[in-house]
């Protein structure tokens, strides 16, 4: 189980004091202070890890949100942001002693310029809202993380996250134009805007994935693009997970760069065509969806020369889409695949790790042996032409013990995505939970140098605390200079 | 997800229910984007994976429902988008079900709450009542000023006297208990569930199920003893009184089994469709012989587009030129997944049918909804109703009462499904057809 800060008993002697005074900063519904009420808020998509926390604001405007912040920060508050709470690494964990700032109620679609190819959104706007509203007009927004339909754009800049198109179009760095975001102490900055680039050092750079840890972010203007011509998937069906790790590096080798290759392996294929019944192969041990766009004979030639690629590695089947009703449950069910495999399990742990592709085969071998050794089953669901994976561990909440050796399971997978060259999280961010194991991926002074940065943002580290770093490096706030 | 009961609660079949629910829910947080009170109102509260958070909390605990419980719960509109958004399956339907009779045992609401829902769950169901009580409300109209309050009850009286139509239907004869018989030989023969507040609000639509089915050789029986679904009851907890209702009907359609073999019940109120077709579930724990009669009347309920998909439709009149605007009602479209087999129906019927936007969301009808829960059921309307407009279409086509009352307006003129496919094939036209091309002809 994951360590949380002892909370700060000021703050918790002065809980009735800071919900009056939350109470005068925002409408009556926008405070939520009764123990059973604050209840569904102790977790979010990663919920083995839970926390009450001392209050919840839900404000409705950048002004409310620059009002509570500054209220925070006058009395010392640690402040959680949340956005859908679909977060994977417990990056809206409450804490005790914090104040969880929701932005869901900052849903509005402020503006859509299509000459310049962009849209003002508020942070509580879901990811496929963007899209949803362009779409008439031939446009999407292209990074769609499998949880766009609820996750929402603040949660994604601030997790920096992708999604199964990324692998042509970028993740959210790639299609962010500008961020209105609201500093610890109340102050409102915009930064960017409709135009390519913002002006200065990399601001965009640096608060795009900073974890809530830097910033509250209250406006996004964002990178719309014409959709493709038209799509196609092919669904790939393999004998061996090894094996169609193998044909993706394949793949990738050949220089060809499909809008999304994703990879699901049988326990995954199973639970995900009971949810969309989208004709997975069910014979298969794997199965890669590769999905190609363009005009239908640009299809056609990209379809012919993966296919050739595929018939090296001796496939089971290999089936293309021959409608849009076909293709939108093919992707139904990969974008299901997490919550269907509750199907199959109460509880998972679904990790994060990003490998250079010609490492695929390695790593899955060595990921179903560590499944074999520590005696939990796993799914592998990912985004496998960027090499990002994502190994979901099952388990049993209501048994303790199994839950301890998923975890130990989880490092160990993230430790290997290390060694051999990758990374502790592709899209998910680290959140709480992979907050330990960046003493793998970083030494003592990498750590501090990014440390400096948080406190150049937030000197007293009430934003988002006790995450992305080390406990005992995420709460002390002075950091000492760099030689 | 973890929970935490103890074994001795856990031998309680209902909590085991309960248990296996909230474990294959995974928190994965999906259903909120497509729950339309989360939608409105931003509160994880307001959302099913927040009510189910709270519900859990409430059963484990082994506490009386709290007033905050209540709250959240009560603003639930059971439209079930949630579930045909839910990749784990969690069965949220029977959980919230559960968790609203936890309620009606162990809270005792304000008084007017109490007295409304006592009346509600009186009138609604038996007909010559519920007409009265019409009647009543529109002679009371006049008196609208005196809700001028702002109070909760006054807002929600105020809503009852809108929704009463201005002109009620006369009374009609068709759903006396009685057998029509199929016209030529007989294909099928089927049992018409012919409800209770429907037949008040509009006659037209039993009338027209009936002279369709008929006409395509089937035998429709309206048999003696069956009434009310049990739907209006259960959604507000009172769990005796739903499963009276129930019994009388599955007594009633079993002896129609036994007397002349039935094909098929049908329902052309998708609302109570939902509830017939969960009759097995309700009965799980019933003694025989009603856990079996439950289970096969279940088993052979259909909704109206199911049953005519199945047995073949087609048209006998030329295309009408008109488009539709096909509201999907959320017990069709969520509790039934049946979204294809109406619009198919419609466009072989030789309609246009188009299909507003956002119409996972419910229009805030819901049942009893739209009387407890006004303002959130007046945001639904106005946001369902633009959509709507915004398609240009000539018509509102839906197959549930309670849509058709919520989304009577002046803008559009609304009718059932079953109206439109009858007119198409050799039937009177509907009422709103009339209205909707009258504009057109004035030109």
């Amino acid at each position: 189980m994951i360590d949380l800060p002892a909370p700060n008993p000021a703050t918790l002697a002065a809980r009735e004091r800071i919900v009056a005074g939350l109470r005068a900063l925002l409408p009556e519904s926008g405070v939520i202070a009764e123990a059973l009420r604050l209840k569904p808020y102790e977790a979010d998509g990663l919920s083995a890890y839970r926390q009450v926390p001392l209050a919840v604001v839900l404000p409705e405007t950048t002004e409310q949100v620059a009002s509570v912040l500054r209220f925070c920060h006058e009395n010392g508050v640690r402040v959680v942001p949340r956005g859908a709470g679909t977060s994977l690494s417990g990056g809206a964990l409450p804490l005790a002693d914090a104040v969880v700032v929701g932005l869901m109620r900052m849903n509005r679609i402020l503006a859509i310029d299509y000459a310049d190819r962009l849209a003002v959104v508020e942070p509580g706007v879901t990811n496929i809202g963007i899209t949803e509203a362009v779409r008439g007009a031939g446009f999407f927004y292209a990074p769609d993380p499998s949880s766009q339909l609820a996750c929402m754009i603040g949660g994604n800049v601030n997790m920096n996250s992708g999604g199964a198109h990324c692998l042509k179009y970028g993740v959210t760095a790639n299609n962010l134009l500008g961020l209105k975001i609201v500093t610890i102490d109340g102050e409102i900055i915009e930064i960017g805007g409709a135009h390519l680039d913002a002006a200065g050092y990399d601001w965009l750079g640096i608060l795009t994935g900073s974890e809530g840890q830097l910033a509250i972010v209250t406006e996004v203007t964002v990178r719309i693009l014409r959709g493709p011509e038209g799509a196609r998937a092919m669904l790939v069906a393999f004998r061996g997970n090894e094996i169609a790790g193998a044909c993706v590096d394949a793949i990738i080798t050949s220089g060809i760069i499909p809008v999304a290759l994703e990879f699901m392996d049988r326990p995954a294929i199973h639970a995900c065509e009971a949810f969309a019944h989208a004709g997975y192969p069910l014979d298969a041990e794997a199965m890669l969806i590769i999905e190609v766009e363009g005009s239908i004979a640009e299809q056609d030639d990209l379809l012919a020369r993966i296919g050739a690629i595929c018939r090296r590695f001796d496939p089971i089947s290999l089936r293309i889409s021959q409608s849009a009703e076909e293709s939108a449950a093919i992707w139904k069910g990969r974008k299901g695949a997490f919550g269907a495999i509750g199907r199959i399990s109460p509880d998972y742990l679904c990790m994060d790790g990003t490998i250079p592709t010609g490492r695929l085969p390695e790593v899955l071998r060595r990921i179903g042996e560590m499944s074999e050794s520590y005696g939990l089953k796993v799914a592998n669901i990912f985004h496998a032409g960027d090499g990002n994976l994502h190994p979901l561990i099952m388990f049993d909440a209501n048994d303790p013990e199994s839950f301890h050796r998923a975890e130990a399971f989880g490092a160990d997978i993230l430790k290997l995505c290390v060694e051999v060259g990758g990374c502790l999280t592709g899209e998910h961010g680290v959140g709480v939970e992979k907050r330990d194991l960046m003493t793998v991926q970083f030494n003592s002074v990498e750590l501090d140098q990014q440390r400096r940065i948080k406190t150049a943002f937030d000197p007293d580290w009430l934003l988002n605390t006790a995450k992305v770093f080390p406990l005992t490096a995420a709460l002390a706030p002075a950091v000492p200079h760099a030689a | 997800m973890q929970t935490n009961f103890t074994p001795e609660q856990l031998r309680d079949p209902e909590i085991a229910v309960a248990n296996q629910i909230l474990r294959t829910c995974v928190h994965c947080g999906f259903c909120t984007a497509t729950c339309p009170t989360f939608v409105l109102l931003g509160d994880e509260l307001d959302s099913p994976r927040g009510r189910i958070y709270l519900i859990k909390d409430m059963l484990e605990s082994g506490r009386p429902a709290s007033e905050e419980v209540v709250r959240h719960v009560d603003r639930c509109l059971s439209c079930l988008a949630c579930m045909t958004t839910c990749p784990s399956g969690v069965d949220y339907m029977h959980l919230v079900d559960h968790a609203r009779a936890h309620i009606e045992e162990t809270y005792r609401r304000p008084w007017h709450d109490r007295a409304l829902r006592a009346l509600l769950a009186r009138v609604l169901p038996r007909p010559r009542l519920f007409r009265a009580a019409l009647i009543a409300a529109r002679l009371a109209r006049p008196l609208r000023f005196l809700l001028a309050g702002k109070g909760v009850l006054a807002r929600r009286l105020a809503a009852m006297l809108a929704m009463a139509p201005a002109r009620l239907p006369a009374p009609s004869p068709i759903e006396r208990p009685r057998a029509h018989p199929a016209a030529g030989p007989r294909r099928q023969r089927v049992a018409l569930l012919a409800g209770c507040a429907q037949q008040v609000l509009d006659p037209e639509i039993n009338a027209a199920t009936i002279r369709l089915l008929t006409r395509l050789g089937v035998e429709v029986v309206v048999a003696k003893g069956a009434g009310c679904c049990g739907a209006l009851t259960h959604h507000m907890g009172k769990h005796d009184d739903a499963m009276e209702a129930a019994r009388a009907n599955i007594a009633a359609w079993s002896h129609e089994i036994e007397a002349g073999g039935l094909d098929a019940v049908i329902i052309n109120a998708s609302g109570c469709g939902t509830t017939v077709k969960d009759y097995g579930f309700m009965f799980r724990g019933e003694p025989e012989p009603w856990r079996a009669r439950a289970a096969r009347i279940a088993a052979i309920a259909l909704d109206i587009s199911e049953f005519l998909t199945r047995i073949g439709y087609r048209p006998t009149r030329e295309p009408p030129g008109l488009t539709l605007a096909y509201h999907a009602a959320c017990s069709l479209q969520h509790g039934q997944q049946i979204t294809g087999e109406p619009k198919a129906l419609l466009r072989a019927a030789g309609f246009t049918v188009a299909e507003p936007a956002e119409g996972h969301l419910c229009c805030g009808s819901a049942g009893t909804y739209n009387l407890m829960q006004p303002d959130i059921a007046t945001r639904l309307r106005t946001r369902k109703l633009a959509n709507i407009v915004a398609t240009g279409a000539d018509l509102i086509a839906a197959g549930n009462i309670g849509c058709l009352t919520q989304l009577a307006s002046d803008t559009l003129p609304v009718v059932h499904t079953v109206q439109l496919l009858d007119w198409m094939a050799g039937g009177p036209e509907p009422a709103a057809v009339t209205k909707a091309r009258a504009p057109r002809l004035a030109h």
